[in-house]
């Protein structure tokens, strides 16, 4: 049996970046999400769409070719492409709820197996960062989730019920951990792909929800 | 024509009163009229409300933050009263905690749509966002073509400060890349509008009417950037 390993951030980017389609028009969260932009393949046609208005942008800009007018809704500075399209805040989220956005990827402290999720309030602080992440959960067509399998103290964050107030009502339907990648289907969550040397009874030790195991579960994919 | 040009920051800002509601647009650093809020913080009107993405960030530049932290701000409006990483703690974040400062959180999509509507003469909007979350608890609800949404009402402001890339005497303004983010539905929704401006101000006719962003009869005041402005 291969080594057993806790994927990657950028492996567990990757894996969900192989499920974008040629065309399609993709909006990747703050942080963690970012990251599947790294991730190239030279026969489809990515659209990038950033909440402050921007789309169709290309790669982080390199030093020297920084435009200080030009950064992604993490405001890191990326370079245009041809065809790229800038409008204002209401038009950016017309395109959202609107239906234009094909997938978009965030961030999440926690899922839940009818597809709810929770990222913007930890009740012991007051207030909470929403940003875009309601207008997104609600308009995207299709919403991803990358996270980590546990919380910091080892607790899990696949639940029968999320604990924490709620972005929006099931509307996940893929995640990715450091353990592996999951659908969300209307039984739960299936595990479709594990991490290298984990096994699903490894797994479901770490998960609150009841895991579904596909029928074709296979080692996970780092490449297409 | 009126005259709309104004020969510095301070002047622009001077008759702001206590107590109204200024839009601050700008997201991620980009498009933040930070001249006209160093002129604000200096003038230091108070009991301000303000509307903006954000309460203000952990860095260094002058943005709606620094009248927070000067006590200007009695409430924010935004879609952040939280710091996306517990370990930022603005001014913002110290004072709310303290009960120093009000709040109101809006998703950032349903801010910029408030303030359209308030720009359009809209008396309001169903959204499905934030249906099913705390955040919709309270409001009207109504099913429409088979999906539930929320009613959100609009959000004018007093007083607008706007950063923009090119203007004309006649106020038309144009924003250069993810610059114009909320600037023009701030320009729009505002009863004055005061912008600060990066290149020189051209005569009226010098601009394309087809690639105007915001028409001037929404600008009240323009003020070009000095060399020894704000640039960032």
């Amino acid at each position: 049996m291969a080594d057993k390993i806790k994927l990657e951030r950028q492996a567990m980017c990757d894996r969900l970046a192989m499920e974008f389609q040629d065309g399609w028009i993709v909006n990747l969260g703050v942080g963690m999400p970012t990251l599947c932009s790294n991730y190239s393949d030279s026969s489809r046609e990515i659209i990038n769409h950033a909440e402050n208005g921007v789309v169709g942008y290309g790669p982080l800009a390199k030093e020297g070719e920084e435009d200080r007018h030009l950064v992604n809704a993490g405001g890191q500075q990326v370079t245009p492409l041809p065809g790229m399209a800038c409008v204002h805040h209401a038009d950016s989220f017309m395109m959202i709820r609107g239906g234009m956005i094909d997938v978009t990827v965030m961030g999440a402290y926690e899922v839940a197996e009818n597809g709810d999720f929770a990222n913007w309030r930890i009740p012991s602080r007051k207030g909470g960062g929403i940003g875009g992440a309601m207008d997104l959960a609600a308009g995207a067509k299709r919403v991803f989730i990358a996270m980590e399998h546990t919380t910091r103290e080892g607790g899990p964050k696949l639940l029968n019920k999320c604990t924490l107030p709620i972005t929006a009502p099931g509307v996940v339907k893929m995640l990715v951990t450091d353990l592996g990648l999951f659908e969300i289907t209307p039984q739960g969550f299936m595990l479709v792909e594990h991490a290298p040397g984990w096994s699903s009874e490894e797994i479901q030790e770490l998960t609150e929800a009841k895991l579904i195991i596909s029928d074709d579960l296979k080692e996970f994919r780092f490449r297409a | 024509m009126k005259n709309k040009i104004f020969q510095s920051m301070d002047d622009a800002v001077a008759d702001i009163p206590d107590g109204v509601t200024i839009l601050s647009p700008g997201f991620s650093g980009v498009g933040v009229p930070r001249n006209l809020l160093a002129a604000l913080n200096r003038q230091g009107a108070k009991g301000l409300t303000g509307v903006s993405n954000n309460a203000g960030t952990v860095d260094e530049n002058i943005d709606i933050g620094t009248l927070v932290e000067a006590g200007q701000m009695k409430k924010m409006i935004c879609a952040f009263t939280a710091s996306t990483h517990p370990s930022q703690v603005t001014p913002f974040t110290r004072m709310y905690n303290n009960d120093e400062i009000d709040a109101e959180l809006v998703p950032q999509g349903t801010l910029a749509e408030r303030l359209r509507s308030a720009a359009a003469g809209i008396g309001g909007f169903y959204t499905p966002t934030s249906v099913g979350t705390e955040l919709a608890e309270g409001k009207e609800h109504r099913e429409i073509n088979g999906r539930m949404h929320v009613l959100e009402y609009p959000l004018p402001g007093d007083y607008a400060l706007v950063r923009c890339w090119k203007a004309d005497t006649a106020g038309n303004l144009v924003f250069r890349l993810t610059q114009r983010n909320f600037n023009p539905l701030m320009a729009m929704a505002a009863k004055v509008t005061i912008v600060e401006v990066e290149e020189d101000i051209v005569e009226a006719g010098e601009l394309d009417p087809d690639l105007i962003h915001v028409a001037g009869i929404y600008v009240d005041r323009l003020v070009k950037i000095p060399a020894d402005g704000i640039w960032i």
